[in-house]
């Protein structure tokens, strides 16, 4: 790891502007993702700002929605008693994530900005466009197992690795910022970008701005509600493709629903249309079988990804199952 | 990787011109935010280097074990370095050193984490306990005892944050049963499979009720 300054930032409004000053310069929240890059020199900022001393890491109960900060720690809240009662999706989605020691290192902001897991990403020896824009892509006929299926570009087809932004995907999540230009809010959905012919960038964020909170609206989604993870082993492993499935049941009738997948797009990728196909009908097997079939409608394989089609279909089918039976 | 490298070491030609050039682009800002004004003033004129030096090393306070520690790191040591290069605490293991295995794991006030993933600055006075701080004397700890007991190592090499996990596994009320241990301990990677023998040391310790 190359060496580097190290700042603390005592308010959002300097950690801004002690950033913006140093176009090389990064925010570290828990590092967990941040130090491992710099380890294996894919970055190597001049300048961290900590922002650890920040005041974000209240979680807030308002009226009509929650407030997490963006410091909050991913163990904090998949713990939180009232985050487990009234968005219980969330804390499923943060539980399946990395491990308990990561988890209380792991910060929310920090999760949402964590890069992809592609292998050739990481190994400095093989073109990537997403860490040397311009070198190519090894995964594209390369080894693509992990790879996406759902909006992938000639230039990356590398997915987000996130669990817990697949549910927030799926919770109409708001994203809070602050930058050198003020505040602003981003729907959560417009939050990661698809990778087009610019993947070094993952999101919408502006390098100068920081995450501060993220919101959710209060919803129904208190009970029929489950966060399937598909993976190479039982735990601790990122997913190959994930399912936040949220119901809202009258007398076996779908009053509302939210559904959301992992590990099949560049971003967390929200399934309107299948969204708008389960409102108002009556739960039945066949029913979610044609949900899962839906759903990957227009998904497309690179080869070693092709069995990510089958298992979306399954995958969806059997979340909306869990949930519906809870 | 991190080096060893204290600010009591000898200076390479080499090294004081990058340090040179790493201050000349370093801004006021950052130099303020880890000097005191008068070596802000010094770097700017470029008058030594010592002060060079000085700039690259931060001082953290650090207590490990119950012993208190006032070192000058450089930033990119990592918690984990740290104990085992500069403390000599070599109990705390380097596995992958990227958060994939779990052998680094300590508590840092009273959590769990990875040290390997930690920068050892950002711990700023903060209570560290790695494997050598369970032991009362010569009396272990009882999760220490348990994994003997059980056979719940083999090689050994992932012991140390087994065992660290597996008392902070207790402490944070996940382990209820044996999936949920599971679990909770799959951030420790045992390359020998001690894992059943593992679960049955934590279950033992879980059930004997002491206090950890
Ligand atoms: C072995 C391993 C397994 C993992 N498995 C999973 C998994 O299964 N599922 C999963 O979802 N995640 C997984 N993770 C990823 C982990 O959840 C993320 O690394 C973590 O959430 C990042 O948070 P952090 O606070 O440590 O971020 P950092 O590493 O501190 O920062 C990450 C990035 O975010 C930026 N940043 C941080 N906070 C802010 C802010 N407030 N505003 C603006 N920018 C900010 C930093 O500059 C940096 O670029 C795994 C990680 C490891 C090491
Ligand atoms: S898929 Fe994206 S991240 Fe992976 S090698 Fe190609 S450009 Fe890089
Ligand atoms: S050495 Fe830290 S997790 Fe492997
Ligand atoms: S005992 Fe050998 S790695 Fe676990």
């Amino acid at each position: 790891m190359k060496n580097f300054q190290i700042i603390k930032a005592l308010s959002s409004s300097s950690a801004v502007t002690g950033k913006a000053k140093d176009n090389s310069s990064m925010f570290i929240a828990g590092g967990t993702n941040l130090v491992d890059l710099m380890k294996k020199n894919i970055v190597a900022p001049d300048k961290l700002v900590d922002i650890n001393g920040l005041d974000l890491k209240k979680i807030e109960f308002l009226k009509g929605k929650v407030s997490i900060g963006a410091l909050a720690k991913n163990s904090q809240v998949a713990e939180d008693v009232s985050i487990k009662e009234k968005y219980p999706l969330l804390a499923l989605a943060l539980a399946a994530g990395a491990s308990q020691q990561i988890r209380h290192m792991a910060t929310v902001g920090g999760n949402m900005l964590q890069k992809t897991r592609c292998s050739y990403y990481y190994n400095t020896d093989m073109p990537c466009n997403k860490r040397v824009p311009k070198s190519g892509c090894g995964a594209i006929g390369g080894s693509n197992r992990m790879a996406a299926v759902f909006g992938t570009s000639d230039s990356c087809i590398a997915v987000h690795p996130s669990d817990m932004c697949v549910a927030l995907a799926a919770l109409d999540a708001k994203v809070l910022v602050e930058g050198p230009k003020g505040k602003r809010e981003i729907d959560f959905t417009d939050f990661h970008r698809l990778p087009g012919n610019t993947p070094e960038k993952d999101n919408t964020l502006d390098s100068r701005e920081l995450i501060t909170a993220v919101e959710i609206p209060d919803n129904n989604f208190t009970k029929n509600v489950h966060y399937l993870k598909v993976r190479d082993r039982t735990s601790y492993a990122f997913a190959l493709v994930s399912v936040a499935a949220a119901l809202d049941i009258k007398d076996n009738t779908i009053n509302d629903v939210r559904l959301a997948m992992g590990g099949v797009a560049h971003k967390p990728w929200r399934l309107t249309e299948t969204e708008k196909f389960l409102k108002g009908k009556t739960i039945s097997e066949d029913l979610f079988k044609q949900a899962g079939h839906l759903s990957m409608k227009g998904a497309k394989g690179f080869g070693d990804n092709n069995f990510k089609l089958t298992l979306g279909e399954n995958a969806v089918a059997e979340a909306l199952t869990i949930a519906a039976s809870k | 990787m991190a080096s060893k490298k204290t600010n009591q070491d000898k200076v390479t030609p080499e090294d004081a011109s990058s340090r040179r050039d790493f201050i000349k682009k370093s801004g006021l800002f950052t130099a303020l935010a880890l000097t005191p004004p008068s070596l802000v003033m010094a770097s700017d004129k470029k008058w030594d280097e010592k002060i060079a030096e000085y700039l690259e090393t931060v001082p953290l306070s650090i207590e490990v074990n119950g012993t208190k520690h006032n070192l000058n790191i450089e930033p990119r040591t990592t918690l984990l370095d740290l104990l085992r290069e500069q403390l000599q605490l070599t109990g705390t293991k380097k596995g992958c050193d990227h958060g994939q295995c779990g052998a680094c794991t300590v508590h840092v006030n009273g959590t769990r984490i990875l040290s390997c993933l930690s920068l050892a600055t950002m711990q700023q006075n903060a209570q560290v306990t790695t494997i050598e701080g369970l032991s009362k004397g010569k009396k272990l700890h009882p999760m220490q005892e348990a994994f003997i007991k059980h056979d719940g190592f083999q090689c050994g090499y992932c012991t140390p944050g087994q065992i660290m996990s597996g008392i902070a596994c207790i402490k944070e009320g996940h382990a209820n049963s044996r999936e949920e241990i599971s679990e909770y301990m799959s951030g420790n990677i045992c390359r020998c499979g001690a894992y059943h023998n593992i679960v049955d040391a934590i279950t033992e310790v879980k059930e004997g009720g002491k206090e950890i």
